[in-house]
């Protein structure tokens, strides 16, 4: 029998028309069948139309940065100590068997949990920060963790025995060794920590955020601009993730040369 | 510098790989020869301070810089030669010498070649040309002709001597022909 070859797991452009067809069927059969049936299913068309007419006021870019700052910044904030605290997990067993059950009670607990609580402790302006964060830190941890495991313990042998500097040696081994690690934890962080970090919005409702807004669609039964939020909310995540991708990339070529 | 090896023992499982092992090796090649699984690198391991003795000691090691050709090449596989060379010297990198000691090591014209893609000879050689490159004050080396053919063998024979003149040089092969081009003492390992 002959195997079908070919890159499956990309996005075909026949493949996105044919479920934004569908969703324009469905949206026309809801509409036909019942009075209010576009605010059940708004079109694809009507939401595009709405995205543009928000994309040219000012609010709609207060909204998308009050969010990606927030939301970023957890990012951010959890790379940083995932790195450090996979680091001190690497040299220490002990450090490494006393994070275990933080770590796992993270992964295995609900984010809507982790921001009921969150919402006794913290003001909801800075609570999708936090959520981010919460939900970063186990991949970045992990994956780090993970990649400095597998470092080639010859070569940091060889290293001890030429009495190579400690920032040489990162550079030289850990660098081109973890950050493969690295970005795959920041390509399934990213996703994670916007669908963690909105969802946090839409519960704590700060003003000015894209999940209040988000909320405020729901509440009027403004289906276009539930869906138009919707679709900024996955372009905004996939434009960070590339860029993030991308400078992710350039360290790694950037490790893999230097010292002539 | 002179390295005094007393009464070295070390067992691995309950398997004894060193066995009182003793001696001394001054200025020149010293060659560590033995059977298969006799602790010839375990030996060395020990000597680099890679690993420690279950009992015994070495002296003349602890104010002394080593250089060393492992087993295995131990080359950062995405770099080229020169990288390969900046990363162990930094700042002590001296290019034209490096191309030089490259170049008799028929080496030379790789540039920008990632280690990745050079043949285990080739890799050999650059292994052998980090170790002959660092300031060093004792030198080992581990079956350091591993993939040469009869040629660049000859070459590299011809650049330890040239540059390891005064220095412990502690060679485990098991080539007579290799210790004996190095005129080098000979220890021998007993199971």
């Amino acid at each position: 029998m002959r195997r079908e070859t070919g890159t499956s797991h990309h996005m075909r452009l026949w493949a996105v028309a044919f479920w934004l067809l569908v969703w324009q069927a469905g949206s026309m059969v809801l509409r036909a069948a019942y009075p209010h049936g576009a605010l059940l299913l708004a079109s694809p068309l009507s939401a595009v139309l709405r995205l543009t007419e928000l994309a040219g006021t000012a609010s709609f870019w207060k909204a998308v940065g009050w969010s990606a700052l927030r939301i970023l910044g957890g990012f951010a904030l959890a790379c940083v100590a995932a790195v450090l605290l996979a680091a001190l997990a690497a040299g220490s067993r002990r450090f490494r068997e006393l994070l275990y059950p933080l770590v796992a009670a993270v992964k295995a607990v609900p984010v809507a949990s982790f921001i009921i609580l969150a919402l006794v402790w913290l003001d909801a302006e800075n609570l999708s920060l936090f959520i981010a964060a919460l939900m970063v830190f186990p991949t970045v941890y992990l994956n780090v963790l993970a990649g400095i495991e597998a470092t080639d313990g010859k070569l940091l042998e060889m290293a001890k025995v030429f009495q190579v500097p400690l920032s040489r040696r990162l550079r030289g081994i850990y660098a081109p060794q973890v950050l493969p690690y690295f970005r795959s934890a920041v390509s399934l962080g990213l996703g994670l920590c916007w669908k963690a970090g909105i969802a946090a919005e839409v519960i704590g409702l700060p003003a000015g955020s894209m999940g209040e807004r988000l909320y405020t669609a729901k509440v009027y039964f403004q289906t276009p601009d539930l869906f138009a939020w919707t679709v900024v909310i996955v372009g905004v995540s996939v434009v960070f993730e590339r860029l993030f991708l991308w400078g992710v990339d350039a360290l790694v070529r950037k490790a893999g040369a230097g010292w002539k | 510098m002179e390295i005094k090896v007393e009464n070295l023992c070390k067992s691995y499982d309950g398997v004894q790989v060193l066995k009182n092992v003793s001696f001394t090796a001054g200025p020149g090649v010293t060659c560590v020869m033995a059977p298969s699984g006799a602790g010839k690198t375990t030996l060395l391991r020990i000597l680099l301070g890679l690993e420690r003795p279950d009992s015994g000691n070495v002296r003349g090691t602890a104010e002394g810089r080593f250089a060393a050709v492992f087993q295995e090449d131990r080359l950062l596989e995405q770099l080229d030669a020169m990288e390969n060379l900046g990363f162990v010297l930094g700042g002590e990198l001296n290019q034209a010498g490096a191309e030089s000691l490259l170049a008799e090591l028929g080496l030379s014209g790789e540039h920008g070649k990632p280690v990745r893609e050079y043949s285990g000879g080739m890799k050999r050689r650059l292994a052998l040309a980090r170790a002959l490159l660092v300031p060093f004050d004792a030198l080992v080396l581990d079956e350091p002709f591993t993939g040469l053919d009869e040629e660049n063998r000859k070459h590299a024979i011809a650049c330890i001597r040239s540059r390891t003149a005064g220095k412990p040089v502690l060679l485990v092969t098991h080539s007579r022909d290799d210790a004996a081009g190095l005129d080098a003492q000979t220890v021998v390992l007993e199971l």
